[in-house]
């Protein structure tokens, strides 16, 4: 049984994810279960999905303190939602901040070393700066992709098979450009 | 062949293979996408209806007419379309009849968590709630086979996390069901007091045999484990229970009404405890209690929000749940950057006006720094509150006064608001943010985009149009960009002792923001006022070296934060996004 929880924040394209993993899940005979936010959260908001690939599944959400990784698009949503991580669990972080709407109004301030904070709790941290990446890759929207790249490595997927996935999953004007993303987040360190 | 789909392309595809020819709905989080999806079928019309009531009304005509039907809301739409659902468990149908509800428990995206089980049960319908993808397309397609086998409507219950979570669906083909003779029966579908005095009787005797078969229905499912503990849940509920509890002994309801007594009472006699497990209301638990069997359950398990698989492991064996670290700012959903509400809602909190708001997007002007909201009830109240705001203070008051609401919404249930305020020699003013879409929901045509469900050019409502044939004397259309022309046209209408109504109008942002072009701070002309960031754009904030900044990826040109700025600082950046 794996358990990976997607956060970010409403907008950013987290649900490509767990279309990708859905594939992913299919072509290996797998059961899977996907829990996505819709609607209000949409808007900016604090959204997570939840998926979850083994033998057999039962709820399609993940229980706090159970998740083998966290895929955090942005560092406060990373922090956020770090109670749901399995001991010796992984954390891979987009290193990008959006500013919620109480730190814009001047209301809190918008957590400093939000890094030093996960590791100081024993979290296995791995940080990316996937939007460089993907700029590199020559698209900037493809800084998802190489969060999913970087999740199959560190959950230990196969190269090939979550490439196969992507291929399932990305229309084809886009997939060059798309596997070039997994293939950089997947050699991220 | 199996395909992993949400729980809402579930139902479509289950309406689909039913033979369904007919599908109406009105556009609610979390059932949104089941009728998205049916539009994709060519086989079946599909339409919005601009409110649930008239979609209800449309399956109604369309199910006595003899065509498989299908209606889909979410909870809250079911109170619009109670009025018709109350009569239809009399008459029955003739082709079967399926109306959808998605519950919200934990209020996702909705302003209350009802129960819609109650529905069933105070109309005597029977409803079904699947557990998975699986299941709501099979119980989609078991649900037309009851409806017709016992001349009811049924109601499908689903909860977000069926909606829209994502499971393994095997497809089978469509079945195509003749259309059904009509045939005039007045004692049947015309109900006046002789006829529906006897309908009751039927609906009664009706809802009692399919108690009796209740019991025999495969979707009633015991699984026998330990003889220590038995726990009956339904829906997703029992998803979580299988999985916090794989000893416990189970009896998952697929009929939520009416419930299988007999199964229960077997099921009491074969466990030392009986515990249900169900969200929201104690429906089954009163029932169950009331039938003289001993159980617990909201004396565990609140009635407010979601269950899960770790809630039931604390509340049943102990098993602490991490907690959150609340110490950290949090993030609620906020109008997109370029939104044409936000500087309707500046100006409306600039003026100090109580402010009575709707259901949509605009909930969001209620938070800080917009804090421009009074109240939030339902669907089309602004127009009638802001009448009952002048008519309990007067017109000095309402002159302080302004509804707010979007246009979608108005067609669903302001229009009639706006009828009683000029009826009843009223004085409100009230603003209609035209954004040209149902937007909260995800961008829906209705009937003033002048397109329908497939992209079919139609007949556009002309807003202006329909308020003069109110009675409006006073309709003004007004860029919903332009703040000084806000705030001029809000204080010479709300002076006036008419009601008059304000059209703020340009598209939501999601629908054209990649022909925008984004702005860019001129840090050498910026004084740091921070008037940019009382209008509470997401891509505006305050950088760690104090600079305010606006990030250009997510600015989406709308300008407002430029009338903000006194000292002309914020400039377009050359070349489209």
């Amino acid at each position: 049984m794996t358990n990976i929880l997607i956060v970010g924040v409403g907008g950013q394209g987290t649900l490509l994810a767990s279309r990708v993993l859905g594939n992913y899940a299919i072509n290996r005979g797998l059961d899977c279960k996907l829990s996505e936010v819709h609607g209000m959260s949409q808007r900016g908001g604090s959204v997570v999905t939840h998926v979850r690939i083994g033998e057999k599944i039962y709820s399609p959400i993940i229980n706090e303190g159970d998740a083998d990784i966290i895929i955090g698009f942005e560092k406060l949503e990373a922090l956020r939602w770090r109670h749901y991580l399995k001991k010796d669990g992984i954390i891979v972080v987009n290193d990008q901040e959006i500013m919620p709407m109480p730190v814009i109004v001047g209301a809190m301030a918008y957590p400093v070393g939000v890094f030093d904070q996960i590791r100081s709790e024993g979290m296995n941290l791995l940080v990316i700066n996937a939007t460089d990446i993907a700029k590199n890759c020559g698209n900037i929207k493809v800084a998802n992709t190489v969060m999913i790249g970087a999740l199959a490595k560190n959950i230990g997927f196969k190269r090939e098979d979550i490439i196969e996935a992507v291929t399932n999953t990305v229309p084809c004007k886009l997939l060059q450009v798309n596997l070039l993303a997994i293939d950089k987040g997947y050699s991220a360190k | 062949m199996k395909k992993i789909m949400l729980g809402n392309l579930a139902i479509a595809r289950g309406a689909y293979e039913a033979g369904v020819t007919v599908s109406t709905a009105y556009p609610g989080t979390p059932s949104t996408e089941i009728t998205e999806a049916i539009a994709d079928y060519k086989d079946i019309y599909v339409e919005w209806s601009p409110n649930e009531k008239v979609a209800l009304e449309v399956a109604i005509g369309s199910s006595i007419a003899g065509a498989r039907s299908i209606c889909c809301m979410k909870h809250v739409g079911v109170n619009v379309a109670a009025d018709p659902l109350f009569t239809i468990a009399y008459t029955g149908v003739n082709a079967g009849l399926v109306l959808v509800v998605a519950d919200d428990p934990g209020m996702h995206s909705s302003q209350n968590e009802q129960d819609s089980r109650y529905y069933a049960m105070a109309n005597s319908i029977p409803m079904l709630e699947p557990a998975d993808s699986q299941e709501a397309k099979d119980m989609t397609k078991l649900a037309f086979e009851i409806s017709e086998k016992y001349d009811t409507p049924v109601m499908l219950r689903t909860t977000t996390r069926v909606s829209h979570s994502q499971t393994y669906v095997e497809e089978c083909d469509r079945v195509d069901v003749a259309i059904k003779p009509y045939k005039k029966d007045i004692t049947k579908y015309a109900m006046m007091p002789a006829m529906a005095k006897k309908r009751h009787l039927v609906v009664e005797d009706r809802i009692k045999q399919i108690a009796i078969d209740s019991n025999k229905l495969e979707i009633n499912r015991t699984i026998i484990k330990s003889t220590k503990l038995g726990i009956i849940c339904s829906g997703v509920s029992s998803q979580y229970v299988e999985e916090a509890m794989p000893d416990a002994s189970i009896l998952k309801l697929g009929m939520v009404f009416p419930i299988p007594l007999d199964l229960i009472f077997e099921f009491a006699s074969k466990v030392d405890e009986l515990i249900i497990a169900e969200e929201l209301e104690p429906i089954f638990e009163r029932e169950i209690k009331a039938a003289g069997i001993k159980c617990k359950g909201k004396e565990i398990f609140s009635i407010q929000g979601e269950l899960s698989v770790a809630i039931i492991k604390n509340k049943l064996l102990g098993v602490p749940i991490p907690v959150a670290d609340n110490t950290l700012p949090v993030r609620p959903p906020v109008l997109c950057a370029g939104c044409p509400h936000r500087g309707v809602f500046y100006i409306l909190n600039k003026l100090k006006l109580m402010v009575t708001a709707d259901i949509g997007c605009y909930t969001l002007g209620a938070i800080a720094p917009l804090n421009a909201v009074d109240t939030v009830i339902c669907m089309g109240a602004s127009i009638g509150m802001a009448h009952g705001v002048d008519k309990a203070l007067g017109c000095e008051a309402s002159s302080r006064t302004v509804a707010v609401i979007g246009d979608s919404t108005f067609v669903h249930s302001g229009i009639t608001g706006v009828i009683n305020a000029v009826y009843n020699k009223g004085s409100s003013t009230i603003i209609i943010l035209d954004n040209s879409t149902t937007g909260m929901t995800g961008q829906q045509h209705n009937p003033s985009t002048g397109k329908t469900i497939r992209d079919q050019v139609t007949h556009q409502l002309d807003i202006e149009a329909m308020c003069i044939a109110c009675g409006v004397k006073s309709v003004s259309v007004i860029d919903a960009y332009d703040m000084k022309l806000i705030e001029s046209t809000l204080k010479c209408e709300l002076a006036k002792d008419e009601v008059s109504v304000i059209i703020a109008r340009r598209p939501c942002i999601l629908l054209t923001k990649d022909a925008r072009v984004p702005y860019a701070i001129d840090q050498d002309k910026c004084v740091r006022c921070k008037a940019c960031m009382k209008v509470g754009c997401p891509s505006i904030s305050k950088a760690l070296n104090g600079k305010i900044v606006l990030n250009p990826a997510q600015c989406n040109g709308c300008g407002v934060c430029v009338q903000m700025c006194k000292f002309d600082s914020i400039k377009l950046v050359g070349g489209a996004k």
